[in-house]
């Protein structure tokens, strides 16, 4: 390495980085240091992973199910749904929701809105944005109303151990979470306005929307891919868990006199999901390691911001790579480390 | 006569209800066929909504009136039982049903009736379809790469040759089934990889190294005609025999004094692309990462705490960066750790790096079915007498391995999947062509053809695979 001049050492990270992130969670621009740009592009990677893994999840759920379904036609369709989207390669199919399908929307200025306020468009898609007032205030009230929460909870186990009365602990979380935030609209003085976004005029030929969030196309081709890829896998998880528990246990428990809502809440899912969770947390491993495939289609994630543009300018590839792996590391052994801490707590308690 | 109640259909008015609900149901269907194929809209003198949601209430009806159980017809009974069985299933599936009619007509014109077929430019594709003319002009580069085109032949002739040289297995008889597990893991792969270095890279091979091969071939294939007696002494003798005659009789002095041959122009590994890239790549790194997974697995059950320690590291470290940072570490950051004169070829780079993340996910598998094997299995062998690779060769991985064919067939089919993340390095293979294809500017604009075509070859070759797969594990399964 000294043969060819090349020094090593992390101090270029406080140096000005002079480059532009186009989407960014923080502010940013070109006269922050290489570590901020380090810090965007993890957030952007973060951010594509919990979206990632929230709609992967519930589409894998869905088709799980649907694939125990009795009714021919909707297992066959979620089937067909797997075998599909598990045989073709996640990068192909990144590209296809970017250049291929992404690409045939509208032009901002001829985009139709959905509702009146949503505009899909070639540029990206354009939602309402809430404007707040005393956001502090709304955020202690829903805190509270999680701790409030977790006390009735506690106590409704109690309840249930020592007098065996079941206390409706669902509704009653339902309505805590509503009132309270409500509460703080009446008397925090919380407000909230929403922004609508306006279509407004660049140039001659040009247009954008002002006003409301940005999605850019960038990162709903990649959200969109990372999670109807992942969940099909997760969607086999989920049959798998489902299809573990022993028709026995079903039948015992209806033959002491359970309901079937409550079959399936005591006796099947407690079951299911010691089945379900291990493998499941290695789809959400793989889909934060896959985020990493935005380099492809320039979402600036860390890949692309930090191991591509910061590498190309300041030529540190053995720290920079270095540090890119250990974030992964990290972000993977967290993850696992959560997820082992989840199936611990909902594993059978032997003696 | 039974009165009427349509609100609970029963068998005693069997074919009044089944009469009634059929011709509601074919009358549903009926007026989405119409309205998708042939936009024809009978209800058009309905309000909107109720005309667009009404075959949705009709067939809802229909259904309704033919869930009549146990009707002693077979037919209706399958259907009920399928598609019908109460309220909500009769509404998802009228919506299945409904949805692949309204979507076959874009579909159908757009993949083969307004599509273009003959041509080769974009003038040719005029209609509002597809053009296929694109892939047709295209077709060699998705395949080949860069390639030259008239060398193309090559690539084609060593798959041809090594896809029948792989293929002998299913040709074994019994006698020489147990040779196939040496001939599959040692002889083959260093067939196949003389096959690519002579026939697809044009390097030179050194004769006598040749010379082995074609003694080798010809006297195992002489061997299949000798009587099973005398082998013993025929494999000792003939080989070396027909070795010397090859290289000391049959040919010129010139060329032993050369000492190599290239018959072929030198192809550099820039110029490979498309899909056979595909194929090589991921035939390579299957090979490769096998072997090296199964001894990581053997490593993490050792009992020498440092070969321990050494295999977690790896594999917990593999298994948790992506695979892009792994092809940038071989890209950007391996090239430093070299002495500066040496240099390796940025294909074989890529293939080692992939060859060592997919093993460490291997060794996870395999892992996973060493430790189902009860441990008697291992006190068994250990009684025999059996030392550490006699008990693991013949009585552990045999079992384990068994066990773990499905998530070991996962693993190779990622791989797979796995094999166009290599445009990091600059090599293009299929989908690296079709991006390359996109943006030239005479064919701009045929993104969706080519990431169609794509997805097509890839769903084959993956579900292939797995369905291969499953049949293995099939062949394989054993009563417990």
């Amino acid at each position: 390495m000294e043969n060819r001049g090349i020094t090593f050492g992390y101090g270029f990270l406080s140096q000005e980085s002079s480059f532009d992130v186009q989407f960014s969670l923080i502010e940013y621009d070109g006269s922050h240091s290489y570590f901020r740009a380090y810090l965007v592009g993890l957030l952007n990677t973060i951010l594509v992973s919990v979206i990632g893994i929230i709609f992967a999840t519930i589409i894998g759920v869905v088709v799980g199910i649907s694939r125990l379904s009795s009714n021919y036609l909707i297992e066959r369709t979620a089937a067909i749904y797997v075998e599909f989207f598990r045989n073709i390669p996640l990068l192909l199919q990144i590209f296809f929701w970017y250049f291929a399908a992404l690409r045939a929307l509208p032009l901002p200025e001829k985009a139709e809105p959905m509702f009146g306020v949503f505009f899909l468009t070639i540029k990206g898609f354009f939602v309402p944005a809430f404007v707040w007032n005393n956001l502090d205030i709304f955020i202690y009230s829903v805190i509270a109303a999680i701790i409030a929460i977790v006390f009735v909870r506690i106590y409704a186990r109690k309840k249930q151990e020592n007098q065996g009365i079941q206390t409706p602990v669902l509704s009653i979380s339902i309505g805590l979470l509503i009132i309270l935030p409500l509460l703080s609209f009446f008397l925090g003085g919380v407000d909230a306005t929403v922004e609508i976004p306006v279509i407004k005029q660049l140039s001659q030929t040009s247009f954008t929307y002002e006003g409301g969030l940005k999605l850019p196309p960038e990162l709903i081709s990649l959200a969109l891919a990372l999670s109807l890829y992942t969940a099909t896998f997760i969607a086999e998880c989920v049959r798998a868990g489902v299809q573990g528990v022993s028709k026995g246990q079903k039948e015992a428990a209806a033959s002491i006199g359970l309901t079937p809502n409550q079959v399936l809440k005591l006796v099947v899912m407690p079951q299911a999901l010691r089945i379900i969770i291990p493998p499941t947390t290695n789809q959400y491993l793989n889909l934060t390691k896959n985020s990493s495939l935005a380099a492809a289609i320039a979402y600036p994630d860390l890949v692309l911001v930090f191991a591509g543009t910061a590498l190309m300018q300041t030529g540190r590839a053995i720290e920079i790579v270095s540090i890119t792996m250990l974030t992964y590391l990290t972000l993977s052994i967290t993850i696992s480390i959560f997820m082992n801490w989840y199936n611990k707590k909902i594993a059978i308690k032997e003696k | 006569m039974n009165k009427l109640n349509f609100l609970s259909p029963d068998k005693n008015n069997l074919y009044a209800y089944l009469y009634s609900g059929i011709s509601l149901f074919s009358l549903s269907i009926l007026l989405v066929f119409l309205n998708s194929f042939f936009s024809l809209d009978l209800t058009s003198f309905l309000p909107g909504t109720i005309s667009y949601f009404l075959p949705l209430i009709i067939g809802f009806i229909g259904l309704h009136l033919i869930r009549i159980e146990y009707s002693g017809i077979k037919f209706l009974d399958i259907i009920n039982k399928n598609i019908n069985t109460n309220k909500f299933n009769a509404l998802l599936s009228l919506l299945i049903i409904f949805a692949v009619i309204k979507s076959l007509p874009p579909l159908l014109s757009w993949f083969i009736i307004d599509a273009n077929f003959a041509g080769d430019s974009k003038d040719a594709c005029s209609g509002s379809g597809a053009c296929w003319a694109y892939i047709k002009t295209w077709f060699n580069r998705f395949m080949y790469g860069m390639y030259p085109n008239a060398e193309q032949w090559r690539i084609n002739l060593s798959f041809i040759a090594l896809a029948f040289l792989g293929g002998v297995g299913f040709f074994a008889t019994e006698k020489f089934k147990k040779y196939l597990t040496l001939y599959y893991v040692v002889v083959y792969p260093i067939i196949a990889f003389l096959f690519i270095f002579f026939f697809i890279s044009g390097g030179p091979i050194f004769f006598d190294f040749s010379y082995g091969i074609i003694a080798a071939v010809i006297s195992i294939i002489i061997g299949f005609f000798i009587p099973s007696k005398f082998k013993m002494y025929y494999f000792l003798i003939i080989p070396i025999t027909i070795y010397i005659l090859l290289k000391y009789v049959f040919f010129y002095e010139e060329l032993i004094e050369l000492g190599k041959i290239q018959a072929f122009e030198w192809v550099e590994t820039g110029a490979w692309g498309g899909l056979s890239l595909t194929f090589i790549v991921s035939f390579f790194c299957l090979i490769f990462c096998f072997p090296v997974g199964l001894f990581l697995s053997l490593g993490r059950r050792s009992d020498l705490p440092i070969i321990k320690y050494i295999s977690i590291g790896f594999i917990e470290f593999w298994r948790g960066v992506p695979l892009i940072t792994v092809l940038f570490m071989s890209s950007v950051m391996f090239p430093m750790f070299l002495p500066e004169d040496m240099f390796i070829d940025k294909l074989v780079r890529v293939i080692i790096a992939i060859s060592l993340f997919e093993a460490a996910y291997v060794a996870e598998v395999i892992r996973g079915g060493l430790q189902a094997l009860p441990r008697g299995q291992y006190d068994a062998a250990k009684s025999l007498g059996m030392g550490y690779w006699k008990m693991h060769i013949f009585v552990i991985l045999p079992q384990a391995l068994k066990l773990v064919i499905p998530g070991i067939a996962n693993t190779f089919l990622a791989l797979v999947k796995d094999t166009p993340l290599i445009f990091v390095v600059g090599l293009l293979e299929i989908v690296g062509m079709l991006n390359l294809a996109k943006t030239n500017p005479e064919w701009l604009g045929f993104a969706m053809e080519g990431y169609v075509f794509a997805s097509i070859v890839f769903f084959i070759i993956c579900y292939a695979m797995s369905k291969y797969s499953y049949n293995l594990e099939q062949k394989y399964k054993t009563e417990r």
